[in-house]
C-alpha cells in the first residue's frame, strides 16, 4: 500500500519490456483549474489497473490525455515505448488502432444500426477483410458479449445496459492491445453491472488486453481489478491490491469504500 | 475685502470628478469590448481552420461516396415538400400583387417575363437558400452538436477515423450540390404558382404563359443564379457543420449550435447575394 505516486515495490520490479503505458509527472489544466498534478503511474501487460477517485480527480481527463482526445500542458505518456506527444497523424492513427475506448455514454453511432456500429470502425481500420469476413467478425464479437440477437436493432431500441455492451463489442471488433474504459457501470442495476465486469474480465481473457477502468463502483473494482490507483485532486493519493484497499485505515478510503457498502 | 469674503463663502463647492470609479467603468467596459473582439476574431480563427481542415479531407485519398449519397438524399428528399410550398406561393403571390399594377400601365402581357425573371435571378435562389438555412443548417448544427455532446464524434477520432472526413465533406458537398437543383425546381414550380395565379383572373394558356416567360429570360439571368447557389449550400453546409462540430459539452449547447447555424449560414446566404449581384452587375 503506498500513498503516494509512485509504482509499488511489487510492481516495480516486473520487467520494463511488460510495460504498455508509461505516464510521467502529467500536468493538465482548465483555464484556472489544474485537474492533473505531476501524475505518474504505469499500466502493464494483461492487467486490469482500476483508477478510484471522486468525480474531478482527473480519471477521465486521464485517459483522454492517453489517446490524445486532450493535450496535457507538461509530461509524457508513453505508449509501447513511444511518446504519445511526439507522434504525427498516421502514427497516432495507428496507435489509436491499438487502443480500444469505452466511452460513459456508450457513443453509439445513433443513425446506424449496431451491425453498422461494428462494421464502421472495422471496414476502415481492416480494409483487407471481405465482406464475409466482416460478418464473421461483427457476428463474435457480438456473440461474445451476447447481442448478436440484437444486431439489426438501432441503437435507442437497447436499454442501457445493452447499448454499453453493443459498446464494448464495437471496441473489440477491431482486436486492440489496450483498453480504456470510462466508468463502465454507472448508471446500471446491479446485476447488468456484474454482466458488465464479467464481460471486461473475459474481453481480458480473450483477447489478452490491458486495461484502465475508471469506476465509482466498488464492486465493479472487486471484480475486475489487479491493481488498484485512488487518484485525489489530480494525484496518485493510494496505490495497492484491493484487499489493501479495503484493510488501510486511510480515512478516505475507507469513508469511500464504506459509502457504497451501505445496504 | 470685507464685500469680497462673504461671497466668496457663499459659492457652492463644485463636488470632486469621483475619477477613480470612472476609471474603473472605462476600463472594465474596455475590457468587456476586447473581450468581444477577441470571441469573434478567436470564432473567425476557428472558422478557417475548420475550412482548411474541410478542404484537406476533401481532397484526402478516401471518400465517403456512400455516405455522400446518403446526404444527398436526406438533403433533397427532406427538403422537397417545403420547397415546393414555396415555389409554388412565391410565384402565385408575385403574380396576383403585380397584375393589378401592370393592369393600370396596360402591360399584362409582361406578365410572365416578368415574374419568371424576378424568379430565377433573386426570389428563387434567395428564398429556397433561406429555406435551407432553416431546414438543412439547423438540422446540420443539430446532428453534430449532439454527436459532439454525446461523445460520437470523439468516438469516431478513437477509432482512427477522421471525423472530417465522414461528418463534414459529405455534407458540405451534399449541400454544394443540392442547393441548386432545389433552386431550379422551386424556380420551376415558382413559374406553374405564377401561371395559375394568371388564370384567377385571367385565362392565359400553359403553352402560352411559359413561352412568354421564357422569351424573357436569357442565359445571363440563369448562370449567375445558378453558380451563386453552389455557394449558398457551401456555406449553409459549413456553417451548420462548423456549430455542430464546436458545440459546448451541454445539451443546451445543441440548440445553441442550430439557432447559430441558421442565423449565420443566413447572414451568409444574404452576403453572397449582395456580392454575386454587384458581380453580376460588373460583367453584365
Amino acid at each position: 500500500m503506498k500513498t503516494d505516486n509512485r509504482i509499488s515495490p511489487e510492481h516495480a520490479s516486473r520487467p520494463a519490456a511488460s510495460t504498455v503505458i508509461e505516464i510521467n509527472e502529467l500536468c493538465k489544466s482548465f483555464g484556472k483549474l489544474q485537474v492533473l498534478r505531476n501524475l505518474s503511474l504505469q499500466l502493464f501487460e494483461n492487467e486490469n489497473l482500476i483508477l478510484l477517485g471522486k468525480s474531478g480527480s482527473g480519471k477521465s481527463v486521464l485517459i483522454k490525455c492517453i489517446v490524445r482526445l486532450l493535450i496535457p500542458d507538461s509530461g509524457s505518456i508513453t505508449f509501447l515505448g513511444k511518446n504519445v506527444m511526439d507522434l504525427n497523424s498516421e502514427e497516432l492513427a495507428e496507435m489509436r488502432v491499438k487502443i480500444g475506448f469505452l466511452f460513459q455514454s456508450g457513443a453509439l453511432y445513433d443513425s446506424m444500426t449496431i451491425r453498422e456500429n461494428l462494421e464502421f470502425p472495422l471496414v476502415r481500420i481492416k480494409k483487407h477483410l471481405t465482406r464475409q469476413e466482416v460478418n464473421e467478425k461483427v457476428e463474435e464479437s457480438l456473440e461474445n458479449v451476447g447481442l448478436l440477437d440484437s444486431i439489426n436493432k438501432m441503437p435507442s431500441q437497447l436499454s442501457g445496459g445493452m447499448r454499453k455492451r453493443a459498446s464494448l463489442a464495437r471496441t473489440i471488433v477491431v482486436d486492440p492491445m489496450v483498453m480504456l474504459y470510462d466508468e463502465p457501470t454507472t448508471g446500471l442495476d446491479p446485476v447488468t453491472s456484474n454482466e458488465i465486469s464479467e464481460l471486461i474480465n473475459r474481453v481480458q481473457h480473450k483477447y489478452k488486453t490491458s486495461s484502465i477502468i475508471i469506476t465509482h463502483d466498488i464492486e465493479c473494482a472487486r471484480a475486475t481489478a489487479d491493481r488498484l490507483i485512488m487518484l485525489k485532486e489530480g494525484q496518485a493519493y493510494m496505490e495497492g491490491s484491493i484487499e489493501e484497499f479495503e484493510q488501510t485505515s486511510d480515512e478516505l478510503v475507507e469513508s469511500y469504500f464504506k459509502s457504497q457498502n451501505k445496504p | 475685502m470685507k464685500v469680497i469674503r462673504p461671497l466668496l463663502t457663499k459659492i457652492p463647492k463644485i463636488p470632486r470628478p469621483d475619477v477613480k470609479n470612472r476609471a474603473i467603468k472605462i476600463s472594465e467596459n474596455a475590457i468587456k469590448k476586447t473581450q468581444t473582439a477577441n470571441r469573434f476574431f478567436l470564432e473567425v480563427g476557428e472558422f478557417g481552420l475548420f475550412l482548411w481542415l474541410t478542404i484537406k479531407a476533401l481532397f484526402s485519398r478516401h471518400f465517403e461516396f456512400k455516405e455522400f449519397l446518403r446526404q444527398c438524399f436526406l438533403v433533397g428528399n427532406k427538403t422537397l415538400p417545403l420547397i415546393s410550398l414555396t415555389g409554388v406561393v412565391i410565384g402565385l403571390v408575385l403574380t396576383i400583387q403585380s397584375r393589378p399594377i401592370l393592369a393600370e400601365f396596360g402591360a399584362v402581357s409582361l406578365l410572365p417575363g416578368m415574374v419568371a425573371v424576378s424568379i430565377i435571378r433573386e426570389m428563387g435562389p434567395v428564398v429556397t437558400g433561406l429555406i435551407c438555412c432553416g431546414k438543412i443548417g439547423s438540422g446540420m448544427g443539430a446532428e453534430l452538436g449532439s454527436m459532439k455532446v454525446s461523445e460520437q464524434i470523439d468516438a469516431m477520432e478513437v477509432s482512427s477515423t477522421n471525423p472530417m472526413r465522414f461528418l463534414v465533406v459529405p455534407r458540405v458537398l451534399a449541400a454544394t450540390f443540392m442547393i441548386p437543383i432545389l433552386v431550379l425546381y422551386a424556380d420551376a414550380l415558382g413559374i406553374l404558382g405564377s401561371w395559375a395565379g394568371a388564370n384567377l383572373k385571367g385565362d392565359v394558356t400553359f403553352i402560352l404563359f411559359f413561352t412568354q416567360a421564357f422569351n424573357s429570360i436569357s442565359f445571363s439571368d440563369f448562370i449567375p443564379a445558378v453558380i451563386k447557389t453552389f455557394f449558398f449550400g457551401a456555406a449553409i453546409g459549413l456553417v451548420g457543420c462548423f456549430k455542430g462540430y464546436t458545440a459546448g459539452r451541454g445539451t443546451a449547447s445543441v440548440g445553441k449550435a442550430a439557432n447559430q447555424s441558421v442565423v449565420l449560414a443566413s447572414v451568409f446566404v444574404i452576403i453572397i447575394d449582395l456580392i454575386a449581384v454587384q458581380i453580376t452587375d460588373v460583367l453584365q
